[in-house]
């Protein structure tokens, strides 16, 4: 098979490659994975201006050929030609930020002298010249002996004129005659000498330069204050939490009404059998119980994305660095640690730009204690059916409290974790805080809708598979055998069985017959366990046969308060997730540490559900 | 005058520029990291932020970059004030 030519874009971490790439192949990429490594491939089709077709792959940002992470070591690979599963590139893009050509000119110099054929895009000239600095691109060329392209990637400015440059560049007879130089490794003199090279290239293609960002500095006095900055980061984290849950009220509302309108027509267009429940009860009571948690987990993500395109996210690793050494962690645990309260999964794969492994992997174990948006659907129910709506001060309830405490409680229990961790299993020296922070910027509307939808997607796709699979499965188990009269069908059937077992486990923590049942299919994802309530509560009502007693007087009428607590407890440390546990066996390579946290989360959750049990029993709650 | 300081005392928004680093002191990645960032002998730098007072990470201006590092690291970067015009 005729391969299409390859061509790489390469460059420093927020140049813009990836923006660029977006610009140059517009929606046809195509994401994949090295082999062996947990570094993702992006690539994309770009058809040349003679029609000729390329290859466009987007390389993870790199400072230099001498890697410090996994990622980076793709990048060094590839463009060097010894990765394996990819080709050597016919050709470069070397994106660079033209306001801190400093720095990325240096990475430049470096991949122009392994003497592949290059396009140099110089990036962000919009930004540099809101900042005062006026650049020469044809200095640029002349100096460093390839083509420069100005561009604006957002903007698609430059774009045509960079793949032209392309065209001529890619199979032309430059290419191959040259010899690849091998890196060794220790560039470390060399990496002295090109930067004072690459300033020297700067200064000499600077047209005009007045001092840099004022503006970009007058934000960071107010975001980075000693005193004010953690006030503002606090009123931040504040804010996201309540919005998630007063905006969230009316799509929450009209998602209940269209699951319930839907049960109506099928109920009033099937006859009463088998068939009717397995729709009602298993199908559009598991997925509607699910489905309505959509809006919160659109919320967080919205802030969370926002945050990070502003550039903010990094102020507040720089601010949280303190409290994060504290436990043996550094500041750029912040981030992932941030985007596990929407989920997990994306949390523990932005640990990826943690270069130390240790602090990386104890950031992994302790990302599932953060309260998920998985572990809403549970809290809320558990609290609206016992805990009083009281105001306990002006503007605090007692539910909002409570929540809030459970969110408390994830992060308490997180920060101890990470203690414990970094004494024992993952011990070594506490690692170093050194990161670039990038310039504010206003986050582009396109770029988070991308973002919010494929988060979307990526929770619907689990309503319709994971989680409409396991509710249909425990339907089944549930209703077979069918119990004879006087008998109760929860405990009569299959799963009701395989419930009693479990019960004698989880009986001392205060967990009734129905939670064990529940807790067997929340393995998938903890908010099966609403699910599965609900449909035990369904099979099981003999006098609601048209399904409109509430799951919230089922509850109060068959919990007690101690258990109510101790199952909410129990949520906030049990690792009940099956993608969390996949992700961090992809993430660590093997099954090691994903049983080891399944293992230790496990374990604390007994224990804390069991002492939150007693201690409301022994209270006389 | 020539004075001799550190990044980490160097007074926030003072003009100055690296004199020598103490790479011996760093960690292995730290050092690489920092040279990649651009420390340099000459580079000018300038402290913008401190997260906290006593301690936590320092925010500086190096060329037209903005970085955080640590005390510790700040504390083996060497500085001088008096290479640089008088402003
Ligand atoms: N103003 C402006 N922003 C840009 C430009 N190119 C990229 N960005 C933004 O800079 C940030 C980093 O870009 P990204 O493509 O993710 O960088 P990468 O790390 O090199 O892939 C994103 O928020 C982009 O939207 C540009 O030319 N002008
Ligand atoms: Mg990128």
């Amino acid at each position: 098979m005729e391969l299409s030519p390859l061509v790489a874009m390469v460059g420093n971490p927020n140049a813009g490659k990836s923006a660029l790439f977006n610009a140059l192949t517009g929606a046809r990429q195509k994401v994949g994975n090295y082999p062996g490594v947990t570094v993702e491939r992006h690539s994309g089709r770009l058809a040349l201006d003679d029609g000729r077709a390329v290859e466009l792959v987007d390389l993870p940002g790199a400072y230099s050929l001498d890697p410090s992470s996994p990622d980076e070591r793709v990048t060094r690979d590839v463009v060097t030609g010894t990765q394996a599963g990819e080709r050597l590139p016919d050709a470069l893009v070397v994106v660079v930020d033209a306001a801190n050509l400093d720095n990325h000119l240096r990475f430049a110099l470096q991949l122009i002298a392994l003497g592949l054929p290059v396009v140099v895009a110089l990036n962000m000239v919009d930004l540099a010249e809101r900042d005062g600095l006026v650049l020469d691109p044809a200095v640029l060329e002349r100096e460093l002996g390839v083509p420069v392209v100005p561009t604006v990637a957002v903007r698609r400015r430059g774009i045509d004129v960079l793949r032209a440059r392309l065209t001529a560049l890619v199979g032309g007879t430059t290419a191959d005659l040259r010899r690849l130089r091998p890196s060794d490794g220790s560039v470390d003199d060399d990496i002295v000498t090109l930067q004072r090279r690459a300033r020297a290239i700067a200064a000499a293609a600077t047209v005009s330069e007045t001092p840099v960002r004022r503006w970009n500095h007058a934000v960071d006095a107010v975001a980075l204050h000693p005193v004010v900055g953690p006030v503002l980061l606090a009123t931040l984290l504040f804010v996201m939490f309540q919005a998630v849950f007063s905006w969230s009220q009316a799509p929450v509302a009209w998602i209940e009404s269209a699951f319930a309108a839907l049960d109506d027509v099928v109920r009033a267009a099937m006859p009463d059998g088998f068939l009717r429940s397995l729709l009602t009860d298993g199908v559009i009571a598991g997925v509607g119980a699910v489905l309505v948690f959509l809006p919160l987990i659109l919320i967080l993500f919205l802030f969370i994305l926002v945050l990070e395109a502003s550039g903010y996210m990094v102020r507040a690793a720089f601010l949280m660095d303190r409290l994060m050494a504290g436990v043996g962690l550094s500041g750029r645990a912040f981030i992932p640690l941030l985007s596990s309260f929407a989920c997990a999964v994306p949390g523990i794969m932005a640990t990826r730009t943690i270069d130390d492994e240790k602090d990386r992997l104890t950031t992994i174990l302790i990302a599932p204690l953060m309260t998920c948006s998985a572990r809403l659907p549970v809290y809320s129910i558990i609290i609206a059916a016992f805990i009083p709506a009281r105001q306990v001060a002006p503007f605090i309830g007692l539910q909002g409290l409570v929540l809030f405490g459970l969110y408390v409680m994830g992060i308490v229990g997180a920060f101890v974790a990470a203690l414990a961790l970094r004494r024992t299993v993952t011990k070594g020296d506490s690692s170093g805080f050194m990161m670039e922070m990038p310039k504010y910027q206003m986050p582009r509307l396109g770029d988070i809708a991308i973002g919010l939808w494929s988060r979307a997607w990526i929770f619907l796709k689990r309503a319709g598979t994971t989680i409409a699979l396991t509710t249909v499965i425990l339907w089944a188990l549930l209703s077979f055998p069918q119990a004879p009269a006087g008998q109760k069908q929860a405990e009569y059937s299959v799963a009701g069985r395989i419930a009693s077992g479990l019960e004698v486990i989880v009986r001392p923590i205060g967990f009734n017959h129905d939670i064990a049942l529940a807790l067997i299919p929340a393995m998938a994802a903890r908010e099966v366990a609403v699910a599965a309530i609900g449909t035990v509560y369904a099979i099981d009502d003999v006098e609601d046969t048209r399904g409109e007693r509430s799951l919230v007087d089922n509850l109060r009428g068959r919990w007690s308060l101690p258990t109510a607590l101790a199952f909410l407890m129990w949520f906030v440390f049990a690792p009940q997730c099956i993608s969390t546990i996949a992700v961090t066996r992809r993430e660590t390579n093997g099954w090691r540490w994903p049983a080891f946290m399944v293992g230790y989360l496990f374990a604390t959750a007994y224990v804390m559900a069991g002492i939150t049990y007693w201690l409301a029993v022994f209270a006389g709650l | 005058m020539t004075s001799i300081l550190t990044l980490e005392t160097l007074p926030r928004h003072q003009p100055a520029a690296v004199d020598t680093i103490d790479w011996d002191r760093l960690a292995a990645p730290e050092a690489r990291r920092l040279r990649e960032l651009g420390f340099d002998q000459g580079v000018a730098v300038e402290v913008l932020h401190r997260a906290r007072l006593g301690s936590g990470p320092i925010a500086c201006r190096i060329g037209r970059m903005t970085v955080a590092l640590r005390r510790a690291v700040a504390r083996s970067i060497r500085v001088s004030t008096a290479t640089l015009p008088a402003e």
